[in-house]
């Protein structure tokens, strides 16, 4: 089991501070004046050399926000928001760039710092690389723009267009006219409808009819400037038989405000086509008495538009002082289906209410949810998830696990699934339990020697690995010493 | 669109208020009850019946469903009582002491009050209001309140008579105790029922409910039930009627330490039907098996709604509901554990199935689990599916018509809830009601 010793030699070398990333980077900026109006939509529309119609269709959705109540149904609960307060565009000053040389070392050292390779050229000339290592196309996305998006050359070999939505916008304005708001309207949710109106960057990616996609696309987020909302917005079309697999990551510095981040995922897989997206959400979850960290309120959705296709969502959620997401499938097409595989780990005060959706359309569609909750701390953990089959959607087929594990007497776990039959041929099945790691378990783990510590790591190894089976294997292993070390502190 | 929402009263609201300022001076209860009543109705004003907007409603949108409230039954006439002499019969040959209650008041000459054993007091809700009765001033709306019930606020503010029954300490009732509510009224009437069942410690009882009605009434009737500690007390609840009947019900129960209740519900009928149960565990040890059994068709909306609160530590509860759909009835489950800070050693399991006979039908299920201690055990599982054509195969192979095979895997659906009732002769009798619905399904 090399993988789990690795997590408890992980664990024991944490030190008190358990969040690494929150460290901040001194570069100058561009902002927006504090605020939200009509004129920071014009502004960042003008930012970003956008055509009429996009400017249209956020003064839309920015005039619909204005008479949007936000959601109160979720089980979380934070003192109001002040949407005056936040900086809705900020970018790391800089001149037109020719290549990624011309980055601001600084930025690229804070990737560095993260782990997240950006220098393209020295992978390329790889020195000394392992046999078989796959590489993977990153967007690198810093607080409302993207900085560098590596491969693009290699990709557009295979006609992958991967780059900035800004930059999609510009260059390929058809595409992103035809499928932008198709999945996530503007007028879906009060969080949506503000990221339609002031989104600023985000991935933007298309396959062509029967390509498979050669290398893993990611995009890593950051925010960095104090007071800033990000407002990504990505969208990825899987043409006819096409297939991608796309990675995203997450981190921002610890400050005491609470920071905003609202955005909306759309995904299209045309017939025969699979989009799997993962996630590894970190971002910075606030101390351990509740102060500051990231309001992550996430619209996440992909359509199975085609007959066959199929969209895989996975998300390994440890940061955040809320989180409030819920990846969905629309499964319209015929034969389609539709996987959602989640982690969602709580500790200190953390708040998370997280689930999906499964909305059973076209005929013989099936769905699979696997969600694993762990709480730990003062944290509460909600599982929310719909599964409906239509009147039409004949043969559907369901099948959702949920499992909540708590750790310690000062947190809760709660789920709470709405299943919706609507036709006699769907077929769903549902269950769902909560129980706390086995004394049983623990007692066989440290007669053989291991902490207390260690053997919860090892027993929270074991519960969440359907789902950990699931991600891409790079991410696989950063997200296993997430977990071990999202759960610091939370034994003894 | 999130327009401002504006209470704006329906006409069903409108006629329910004015039926309270009307006829209140009229309704049973000394000071006290009538200040329950007033800050009842003045909860109901605010909150109005219950929407779809009202998470725990979100399945049963009754404002919509109710468009118009039924003017407010008044006592049953010679006629009226005589129609209700066979009420109640579902519960087979099972020998029980008859408790009625015609058009929502009790009637003494067709109930049986003779020879109560010892330690049972049984008395109507009415006369123990005008008595100003201090069981009843004690309890009546305290057993597990819920809170922004509008339904409930309803009955309490219009509330006319109904059971009151009393099993003092120690006492075991060897006769089951029977109400039977019926509502034979000719023209469409409002009922509203309210009865209180205080079963001291170490007590036994059980408690038969059955719910009968003609055409277009409109039933709302609640019950609060305390059970004492290591009290063992049985309720069965069997709601019944044609298809144009709302009939919403609230149970309300806080159950004592190493106590045993046992509830069930069954739906054999009515057009809206909303059978909503709140039992709170107030001590330790207890075992709770909640249970229930619908069968649906027509156009027929029958919903189930649990709150369990485990508040005591070591207690067990189990819940299972089975729901069969036939036409374009809808069905409805949502069932809610919740596990406090201090409840430790938890173990509650709830399962629920719909089985769709009709492809009309819907089955919409929301199973909850609300945790807030962690040695717990709790889970809950949900399906809901068609008949299992390899199972019918089966059947069919071996010689048996394919709708008597259908009605042999949809009793042993049914059974498996049915068999949670303690008292064989009413598992049969409900069992049979099971087989001649069957039977009027064409089966």
């Amino acid at each position: 089991m090399p993988a789990v010793q690795e997590t408890i030699e992980r664990v024991r070398r944490i030190d008190v501070d358990q969040y690494k990333y929150g460290f901040v980077t001194d570069i100058e900026s561009d902002k927006a004046p504090k605020g939200l109006s009509e004129d920071i939509v014009r502004f960042i529309s003008a930012k970003k050399s956008e055509p009429e119609w996009m400017l249209a269709w956020r003064l839309e959705a920015y005039r619909r926000w204005l008479t949007m109540r936000e959601p109160t149904w979720a089980r979380v609960d934070y003192p109001k928001i002040n949407y005056q307060d936040y900086y809705y565009y900020s970018a790391p000053k800089r001149k037109a760039l020719a290549s990624l040389d011309e980055v601001d070392p600084e930025i690229l050292r804070t990737y560095e710092k993260l782990g997240v390779p950006l220098r393209e050229q020295e992978l390329l000339a790889g020195v000394v690389r392992p046999e078989g290592e796959r590489r993977v196309a990153v967007d690198a996305v810093f607080d409302s723009v993207s900085v560098a998006t590596t491969f693009q050359a290699e990709l557009k070999k295979s006609g992958v267009i991967f780059m900035p939505i800004s930059e999609a916008l510009r260059e390929h304005p058809d595409l992103v006219k035809k499928y932008l708001g198709t999945v996530v309207p503007t007028s879906d949710n009060f969080f949506a409808t503000l990221n339609s109106a002031v989104f600023s960057d985000g991935s933007f990616v298309y396959v062509p009819p029967g390509v498979r996609c050669p290398m893993e696309l990611s995009t890593y987020f950051r925010i960095n400037e104090k007071d800033t909302g990000q407002f990504e917005r990505t969208l990825i079309i899987a043409d006819k038989g096409s297939y991608v697999s796309y990675l995203e990551g997450c981190t921002a510095p610890m400050r005491d405000e609470n920071q905003l981040h609202a955005a909306v995922v759309e995904l299209v897989a045309l017939d025969d086509a699979e989009i799997k997206y993962s996630t590894v959400q970190n971002w910075y979850p606030g101390d351990a008495n509740g102060k500051g960290g990231i309001y992550n309120f996430v619209t996440k959705r992909g359509d199975c538009r085609g007959d066959r296709s199929k969209i895989s969502w996975t998300q390994v959620e440890t940061g955040s002082a809320i989180t409030w997401k819920y990846p969905s499938c629309i499964l319209r097409g015929d034969n389609s289906s539709g996987e959602f595989y989640s982690i969602a780990i709580s500790n200190g005060r953390q708040q998370v209410d997280s689930g999906t959706k499964m909305l059973h359309l076209g005929k013989n569609t099936s769905s699979r949810i696997i969600s694993k909750g762990i709480a730990a701390g003062k944290s509460n953990n909600t599982y929310r998830g719909q599964v409906m089959a239509h009147r039409k959607a004949k043969g559907a087929r369901n099948f959702t696990n949920c499992d909540s594990l708590l750790i310690g007497d000062k947190c809760g776990a709660h789920t709470v699934p709405y299943i919706e039959a609507k036709n006699s041929s769907a077929v769903f099945e549902h269950e769902a339990t909560t129980s706390k790691i086995s004394d049983e378990m623990l007692f066989y783990c440290r007669q053989r020697g291991l902490s207390a510590e260690e053997a919860v790591a090892l027993v929270v190894n074991g519960f969440v690995k359907d789902v950990l089976q699931q991600l891409p294997m790079e991410f696989a292993v950063e997200a296993q010493k997430l977990i071990s070390i999202s759960l610091e502190g939370s034994v003894g | 669109m999130n327009a401002e929402i504006r209470n704006i009263k329906t006409n069903a609201e409108l006629a329910l208020a004015e039926a309270y300022s009307a006829g209140k001076t009229r309704l049973p209860g000394g000071r006290n009850v009538v200040a329950l009543r007033e800050e009842a109705a003045a909860r109901f004003d605010a909150l109005g019946l219950p929407h779809r907007r009202v998470e725990e409603w979100k399945y049963t949108d009754l404002r919509a469903l109710m468009r118009e409230a039924r003017p407010i039954a008044g006592a049953p006439d010679a006629a009226g009582i005589a129609r209700a002499k066979d009420a109640g019969k579902r519960i087979g040959d099972m020998d029980a002491r008859r408790i009625v209650f015609v058009d929502g008041t009790f009637v003494a000459e067709l109930s049986d009050l003779a020879d109560l054993s010892p330690g049972l007091t049984i008395r109507s809700m009415a006369q123990a209001l005008a008595a100003c009765d201090p069981l009843v001033e004690a309890h009546l709306g305290k057993v597990v309140p819920p809170e922004r019930e509008g339904v409930v606020a309803l009955n309490t503010a219009l509330m006319r008579d109904g059971a009151v029954v009393h099993v003092a300490k120690g006492a075991t009732v060897e006769r089951p105790i029977h109400l039977v509510f019926a509502t034979t009224g000719q023209t469409p009437a409002s009922v509203f029922t309210r009865s209180l069942v205080v079963i001291e410690a170490g007590a036994r009882v059980m408690l038969v409910e059955s719910h009968d009605a003609s055409a277009g009434h409109q039933v709302n009737t609640a019950l609060e039930l305390v059970v004492g500690d290591k009290a063992h007390v049985d309720h069965i609840k069997i709601t019944g009627g044609p298809s144009d009947l709302v009939h919403v019900s609230s149970l309300m129960a806080s159950v004592g330490a190493h106590a045993r209740f046992n509830d069930f519900a069954f739906n054999i009928g009515g057009g809206v039907v909303r059978n909503q149960t709140f039992v709170r565990f107030d001590g330790e040890g207890t075992l709770a098996g909640l249970r229930g059994a619908s069968l649906l068709n027509g156009k027929q909306h029958v919903d189930s709604t649990l709150v369990v609160d485990h508040q005591a530590p070591g207690c067990q509860s189990r819940e299972v509901f089975a729901t069969v759909l036939d036409g374009e009835s809808r069905g409805v489950f949502q069932g809610k554990i919740v596990v406090r800070p201090h409840a430790q050693q938890t173990d509650a399991r709830m399962m629920t199935r719909a089985l769709l006979l009709s492809d009309e039908a819907e089955a919409d299920s929301k199973p909850e689990l609300e945790i807030f201690a962690d040695d717990v055990q709790c889970g809950h599982g949900a399906t809901s599916g068609a008949l299992d054509e390899d199972l019918k195969f089966y059947l069919m192979a071996r010689g048996i018509p394919e709708t008597d095979a259908e009605a042999l895997l949809v009793q042993a659906f049914v059974g498996e809830a049915i068999e949670g009732i303690e008292h064989a002769g009413l598992r049969d009798a409900l069992m049979e009601q099971v087989v001649a619905w069957l039977w009027a399904r064409g089966g």
